[in-house]
């Protein structure tokens, strides 16, 4: 890569405002894994150049095959920037994931107490197998009747899940070796997770959805994360009954599995945003009930990346943005499915393509590669700083707070997002920035 | 004509003849027979003990909202000798409209039905009746061919009736040009004086830059109160400075003295059996509405089965016929099979007397949000179209009546945005043909949804439909620099095409209170 060099012209912003690395760079070189959205984002931002396949880079947006094959291969200078971290997988592969927690969970009933250790409730019970084949049965049988669901730990959109009640549908499965024919080497046992099915979810007019939110962490040493406002609540197109457990489209909410639905309408969209949701939740439920579900829910989020925290190789040249898939049950306790290292950036309407373009935007205002932001603030764009080394609050907290009781967290999911107006006045436009 | 005494004894009389033998009167009845047995009850004070303990235990309070819920929606009294159909509309020619207009769905009505050979009604087989009752909470996964049945549309006319009026001197520029009695900006002021600017609303001085002392969070102590306190009046007068989220579902159904007790819920289910037992030609013209509006709607698709399930009940609904005394529109009638002409074999069909048209269901549609439970859900819009929505599709003279609504945009634009006008005049962009669609709506549809129910609170609140069309001139205001630049109709139409982005209480104030007069 290029030796730090300052392009003539750049002016930084003034005086007394400590930039990070020092100086900001008004020539971006970046190199792009994906042909969606964020291609078209990264095209547009002023004063950033693609680079194509070999040249070097400041700046990397890339799939998490190309992270395998190259990362360690890499050598990064100190400015440089990519989108993942080298072992994300221990976030987001579901076995993995679940190890974590796990973990971390029996860490703070033995440092803390139960009560703590509780608050890592959120994800339903959970088996590896083959490995924890025998603890599953035991599981299993101490349940009768109950639903389980069966994922395979490393593919994505719904692929090669589905649902059973009876041990005898996964003995067969187990023995016909029901992998699909994505299945080409048969050295490489794919790992499953059986975990029980939440078998009441919340429905909207009898239909199941899920949560898709976006956080994103620029550090895992001192952890530090931002929370985006916006997200969406996915629906599945059809009504909710537990009677037809082989119906993949009425249990799974995923979108790739939605589009296939015979009675999907690409036109129609099967999305809310979560401004959407929370608006209707509070006024079914009312706004401290809703308040405490949107608390919850930041719960999981910092507990799950604390889980990590100690695991996760922390690279100053990684930043990651997460998908999280949360599921309400009917008393609006919120379950985490799971976690997404590389969130679809594919968009399904104009809506769509607007939201996750300023998500994008944001996420590279908050990478920071212009050197345009002190490192003091908790909001940028649509993201509010969630978790900095310890929790935000919205409120300054200083000598004299210390002592006093209500201090609200500053996350904000599912409110207004008036992300233009914040970016104006917070940040000075990059030189041949059209005015936001 | 009548002094005021006579007419307050006829009002008087007028409510106590509607509410005797009301689920209401026999409760009260009955709670005033139990109350005899308590020991403060005393043979020398009866009367006013009594008295005392319906208004400790509520039921003055409810009595005094089904008053004024009468008070509110009954025509006032008038001269013994007047007809009927006077009362409904005054103005002659405007029930010579609303005849000519029924006349023709009425028509388009029957014609489809002799085309298609589909009768108006027919009773379910038994395994018919079976499978709806097995699917009636997702009626939305049927998918009938609908293709053959044509939805009623409501398009706007040019009603040009001059008849006896005399020509006036102003001239109009606007498609509408009958001599009806519209309120200007500065009687406007008066009387929505809640909304002006230095009063706090919900929809403005609740966002997130505002320090939620300054006027929400009081607003949300107040609303709490009026909410215990159960008095629909309150209610009524609170929702004019917007109603709390969690509050609203409450304070809504207060205002329109909606009740959910059991005989109402048994009556939701005795309409639901209607339902089950007789398919009516209308059905299908619910059902095409329900797949071509609401559910391709970002907001409302989730609800599509609760809309079938309140609109399919509504149209078996006969209660909904009372509203035929003060709503220009008469039903329209059917006569059994041979029997044409003959009025002992008339009925009226759709038993409710409604004709669903397109984009109906959208009416239905944003109270989605608020019930739940279908006979709750039911009977909040069943008010709400007894109160409102059936005078945005019927001819009359009524300030909140379509035609109003219409003219006073118009008026409204024409005073206050005259170079607007005349372009868009002057293009073939008459603006009516932009905003009638979101006036005969109520904007359902149009707006976001928490928008939307903003501005509903402000019909409820101040008992009229007048605010649509304030907003729909709002809105020609607010994109009037890129409406200047427009040179044909379709992009008119496409500079007002998305309105989901706006912030209705905003617009509504500044038209309001910041228009230069």
């Amino acid at each position: 890569m290029a030796k730090n060099k300052t392009a003539a012209g750049y002016k930084g912003p003034s005086g007394d405002q400590k930039r990070r690395d020092g100086e900001g760079r008004s020539c971006v070189r970046f190199r792009c894994g994906l042909t969606n959205t964020i291609q078209d984002v990264l095209r547009q931002r002023p004063g950033w150049v693609e680079v194509k396949d070999g040249g070097e880079w400041d700046f990397n947006w890339c799939d998490v095959g190309w992270l395998r094959e190259n990362f360690d291969h890499s050598y990064m200078e100190e400015h440089v920037r990519i989108s993942h971290f080298r072992n994300h997988y221990e976030l987001t592969r579901k076995n993995l994931m679940v190890k974590n927690l796990k973990r971390y969970r029996k860490t703070l009933e033995r440092e803390a107490d139960r009560i703590e250790a509780a608050k890592c409730d959120f994800f339903p019970r959970t088996f590896e197998l083959p490995s924890e084949y025998h603890l599953f049965v035991e599981e299993f049988k101490r349940i009768p009747g109950s639903t389980w669901i069966m994922k395979p730990v490393a593919r994505s959109q719904g692929k090669g899940i589905f649902l059973f009640r009876k041990l005898k549908d996964i003995i067969d499965w187990k023995k016909d070796g029901i992998r699909s024919d994505e299945q080409r080497d048969e050295t490489q046992v794919e790992s499953y997770v059986a975990q029980r099915y939440i078998e009441n979810p919340y429905l909207i007019s009898g239909r199941k959805f899920d949560l898709r939110v976006y956080v994103l962490v620029t550090s895992y040493i001192p952890l530090k994360a931002w929370l985006y406002r916006d997200g969406f609540a996915r629906f599945s197109s059809t009504r909710f009954s537990l009677t037809s457990i082989d119906d993949h489209y009425v249990h799974l909410t995923n979108v790739a599995v939605q589009k296939t639905a015979p009675d999907y309408d690409p036109e129609k969209g099967c999305k809310w945003q979560v401004q959407q949701l929370r608006s209707y939740l509070t006024a079914r439920h009312g706004r401290e009930t809703v308040e405490a579900l949107f608390k919850d829910i930041d719960n999981i989020f910092v507990r799950s990346l604390q889980s990590v925290q100690k695991v996760i190789i922390n690279d100053k040249h990684c930043f990651e943005l997460y998908g999280y898939d949360i599921l309400l049950d009917q008393d609006l306790k919120p379950w985490l499915i799971e976690v997404n290292a590389s969130p679809s950036l594919t968009a399904s309407s104009q809506e769509d393509y607007e939201m996750k373009c300023h998500l994008l935007e944001d996420t590279l205002h908050i990478v920071d590669m212009e050197g345009r932001l002190t490192g003091k603030e908790k909001r940028v764009g649509g993201y509010d700083l969630m978790w900095n080394d310890g929790p935000v609050y919205t409120e300054d907290v200083n000598l004299e707070t210390t002592g006093s009781c209500c201090f609200t967290a500053n996350t904000h999911l599912g409110c207004v997002n008036n992300r233009k107006k914040q970016l104006r006045q917070l940040l000075k436009p990059i030189p041949g920035q059209k005015r936001i | 004509m009548m002094d005021e005494g006579t007419e307050l004894s006829l009002t008087v009389a007028q409510i106590v003849q509607r509410l005797k033998g009301t689920n209401l009167h026999s409760e009260i009845e009955r709670q005033a027979k139990e109350c005899l047995h308590l020991p403060e009850i005393t043979l020398e004070s009866l009367k006013n003990d009594v008295r005392h303990f319906l208004k400790a235990s509520g039921w003055e309070r409810k009595l005094q909202n089904a008053v004024y819920r009468e008070l509110l929606v009954q025509p006032p009294p008038c001269h013994p000798a007047t007809p009927p159909e006077h009362t409904k509309e005054p103005l002659a020619y405007m029930r010579k409209a609303q005849a000519s207009w029924e006349k023709r769905i009425l028509k388009s009505l029957n014609s489809m039905c002799t085309e298609l050979g589909v009768p108006l009604a027919r009773k379910r087989p038994a395994v018919e009746q079976k499978e709806l009752t097995n699917k009636w909470n997702e009626m939305g996964t049927d998918e009938p061919d609908l293709s053959r049945f044509r939805p009623v549309l409501i398009s706007l006319r040019n009603p040009n009736h001059d008849s006896s009026e005399e020509a006036s001197a102003k001239s109009y520029w606007g498609l509408i040009q009958v001599p009806l009695q519209v309120r200007d900006i500065p009687q406007m002021r008066e009387a929505y004086s809640e909304l002006c600017l230095t009063s706090g609303q919900l929809g403005i001085d609740d966002l997130t830059r505002v320090p939620p002392d300054l006027f929400e969070s009081e607003h949300i102590r107040v609303g709490k109160k009026v909410v215990c306190e159960q008095d629909s009046a309150a209610a009524q007068q609170y929702s004019r400075q917007g109603c709390p989220t969690a509050l609203r579902a409450d304070l809504w159904a207060l205002i329109l003295n909606s009740t959910n007790t059991p005989e109402d819920v048994m009556h939701y289910n005795q309409l639901k059996a209607g339902v089950i037992h007789h398919d009516l030609l209308v059905d299908k013209l619910i059902y095409k509405d329900v797949k071509l509006t609401a559910s391709n709607d970002d907001y409302y698709f989730v609800f599509e089965d609760y809309l079938y399930q309140v609109l399919l009940c509504f149209s078996r609904d006969t209660a909904v016929l009372d509203h035929f005394s003060y709503n220009s529109a008469t039903p329209p009638k059917s006569y059994i099979e041979g029997r044409v002409g003959e009025e002992e074999f008339a009925v009226v069909y759709p038993p409710n007397g409604v004709i669903p048209f397109h984009g109906f269901s959208m009416y239905v549609a944003p109270l989605c949000f608020l019930y739940n439970e279908p006979s709750k859900l039911y009977a909040v819009f069943r008010e709400m179209y007894v109160r409102y929505f059936f005078r945005l599709h019927s001819i009359s003279s009524s300030t909140s009546g379509i035609m109003s609504l219409c003219l006073q945009f118009e008026r409204l634009l024409q005073t206050h945005l005259p170079q607007l006008f005349y372009h868009l005049r002057e293009i073939g962009a008459q603006p009516l043909r932009v905003a009638f669609k979101w006036m005969v709506r109520a904007f359902s549809g149009y707006l976001s949804t928490d928008q939307l129910l903003l501005l509903w609170d402000r019909i409820l609140g101040y008992d009229s439909l007048e605010i649509v069309a304030v907003l729909a001139a709002s809105v020609f205001a607010f994109r009037a620099e890129n409406l200047m630049e427009v040179t044909s109709l379709a992009s008119a139409e496409a500079v007002l095409a998305d309105l989901s982005t706006l912030k209705v209480m905003p617009l509504i104030q500044i038209f309001l209170f910041a228009t230069a007069i």
